[in-house]
């Protein structure tokens, strides 16, 4: 019971927050296939973001870095994938898009390996055993160079990844709901997409012992040294692992909306979604980045009209700052976010 | 323990002078090590013990002086080689990975020996899951030995301070060191934990046959367990012998005591 009276306005919030999404059905305000799929669609941009925060989550679990870049290395990876699927092609006369496909994906890769090499070599290395807010600033500098670079190398025009993915929206449930329900298969497959490599991470971090080293790095760096844990490596591999991460969440957003300048601003919105998730729990960047999605979805589309309404707006926008409230409520009542670790300093 | 055989010498210290900027940590320090032997480093606060342990484990680079390890000489280690060499050691203020079970900390030790592909690793078949099992039961071993059973998967950052201390020695063990380098091992425990801390260091030493070099405040605790000590006060060795030497030293009594000038 103390619990719970500790923690009534995290209860609150959850609860307000749930009563929220039943609230538009209970309500009538929407008929069920409408519903599920603003839910749907909701999930589908939620799933993106949680790929972005991903990446942030990797880094600072292992590293302890707030990494500011991780939005610029989205938008340098998806503009490596755009430019090499059409350079490759050309270059070699291969015909199937699939392998052209193919080798720029593993060319990309290579390439966020390597930048993860450099990050390592020409940054990180010089800094160990700083302060946090100087490795903050480090990975600044590192957004702005890479997002220079980037434009340099690859173009600053809007292009576009054709993965090949079917684009119609097909009609499924019909039965069940009156008008069926709307759904994109490129979604879904970006979807499972997701959820593999959240699996295949998940895996990785917590029965290999190369996942261990990089938990015992985020701990302590002395004593992951005197075990024989080389830390330089482990940086490589955690920054080439975001990097990783950052090209599928950069060919998924480029897939859908192309390759253009504005996706290293998606960076800002995973921040609400780590914040809600907390900062060093890879379940919480899913949940999270699902939440707000869903939630910026149901605000902008049965809250925006009451608001309308009540207020005499000219309407519309909810969407853009719901994420920002939402991170700000969670700020107040529960900092370390729903899965953070919560620390207890002894003083 | 009069029983215990000392072998040939495996560690060689010699000429180490290691200054940071202007202070000098360390001068012209030389002593060794023999086989399964216990040997104490002790000293006023800021003799240059820690640093000693330091430069023997690669975390500093001494500007002069070599280490002789297995008969091989180095002017520097790296804290990487020093591992892979078989030096295994725990801290003075505690550094263990607090978001771990302690199960986990204990397994982090045995990370230059697991030789499994990564792959494997991950989907548990074949020799990668021999190997897990392997490096498990050893690491339950070390967990048995250490009392700590019941604490197998709780984060060591809520255990009591004389337990963490434990978990610092089983990572170390688990490297299954030839060499364990122990820092203030009984620095803040009372008297019980102290006592049982001992036991677990002349075990170590006893069943494994593990050489140890420790470092020490506590008098009347290094004086029992050690076989040698070696006295460091600014940096400059002082003394050097058998706890009964020590003892009688004048220049160590000085450093201790004080003298007048």
């Amino acid at each position: 019971m103390g619990n719970l009276k500790r923690n009534w306005p995290i209860v609150t919030l959850i609860i307000g927050m749930v009563i929220g999404m039943v609230l538009p059905l209970l309500l009538g305000l929407s008929a069920p296939g409408f519903y599920v799929e603003v839910l749907l669609g909701g999930l589908m941009s939620g799933v993106l973001y949680s790929l972005v925060a991903l990446g942030f989550v990797l880094i600072f679990k292992a590293s302890g870095v707030f990494n500011f870049a991780q939005g610029a290395m989205v938008l340098f990876a998806a503009l490596a994938m755009a430019r090499l699927a059409e350079w490759v092609p050309q270059l070699l006369g291969i015909e199937s898009r699939l392998v052209g496909n193919l080798i720029a994906f593993l060319l990309a890769l290579a390439i966020m390996v390597i930048f993860a090499w450099l990050v390592e070599r020409l940054v990180l290395r010089h800094l160990v055993n700083q302060e946090g807010v100087v490795l903050l600033m480090a990975t600044l500098g590192v957004t702005y160079f890479i997002d220079g670079v980037g434009q340099t190398v690859w173009g600053s025009d809007i292009y576009e990844i054709n993965l090949g993915l079917p684009k119609t929206p097909t009609m499924i449930l019909d039965g069940v709901f009156q008008g069926g329900i709307l759904i994109n298969q490129e979604d879904l497959v970006a979807a499972l997409a997701a959820a593999l490599l959240v699996i295949a991470l998940a895996v990785f971090f917590q029965k290999t012992s190369t996942g261990r080293a990089l938990r015992a790095v985020a701990d302590d760096h002395q004593a992951a040294q005197s075990i024989g844990i080389p830390l330089n490596t482990i940086w490589v591999i955690v920054w080439a692992v975001a990097g990783i991460v950052a090209l599928v969440a950069g060919m998924i957003w480029g897939s859908k909306l192309g390759v253009q300048f504005s996706i290293s601003l998606v960076a800002l919105k995973a921040l609400p979604v780590v914040i809600l998730g907390g900062l060093t729990s890879v379940p919480g960047a899913i949940l999270g980045g699902l939440i707000i999605g869903v939630g910026e979805k149901f605000a902008e589309v049965f809250l925006g009209p009451v608001m309308v309404k009540a207020f005499d707006l000219a309407g519309g926008g909810i969407e853009n700052w719901f994420a920002y409230a939402l991170a700000l409520a969670f700020l107040l009542v529960r900092p370390e976010g729903l899965f953070g670790e919560k620390h207890i300093d002894r003083v | 323990m009069a029983e215990r055989h000392i072998g040939d010498v495996v560690l060689k210290v010699e000429k180490i002078s290691l200054a940071f900027g202007g202070v000098k940590a360390l001068t012209d320090v030389s002593f060794d090590v023999r086989e399964h032997e216990v040997r104490a480093i002790i000293g006023p606060n800021g003799a240059g013990k820690s640093s000693m342990l330091n430069v023997i484990n690669g975390v500093y680079t001494p500007q002069e002086g070599s280490l002789t390890l297995k008969g091989r000489t180095f002017d520097h280690m790296s804290p990487r080689r020093a591992a892979e060499m078989g030096i295994a050691r725990t801290f003075q203020s505690l550094a263990l990975f607090k978001g771990m079970s302690v199960l986990d900390n204990i397994m982090t030790g045995r990370n230059l020996k697991m030789k499994a592909n990564m792959l494997l690793q991950a989907v548990r078949i074949g020799p990668a899951l021999n190997e897990e099992l392997r490096h498990r039961e050893f690491v339950e071993q070390i967990i048995d030995f250490l009392e700590i059973q019941a604490y197998r998967k709780t984060q060591v950052g809520r255990l009591p301070y004389g337990l963490q201390k434990r978990v610092d020695l089983g990572r170390a063990l688990a490297m299954e060191p030839r060499l364990l380098l122990l820092d203030e091992p009984m620095a803040g425990m009372n008297t019980e934990e102290k006592q049982d801390m001992c036991r677990f260091v002349l075990d170590v030493n006893d069943e494994f046959g593990t050489t140890i070099v420790l470092i020490e405040h506590d008098m009347g605790v290094v004086m029992d367990i050690s076989d040698r000590v070696v006295v460091l006060d600014y940096g400059k060795k002082i003394g050097d012998g058998t706890p009964d030497e020590v003892r009688a030293n004048q220049n160590v009594i000085d450093a201790y005591l004080g003298v007048a000038h």
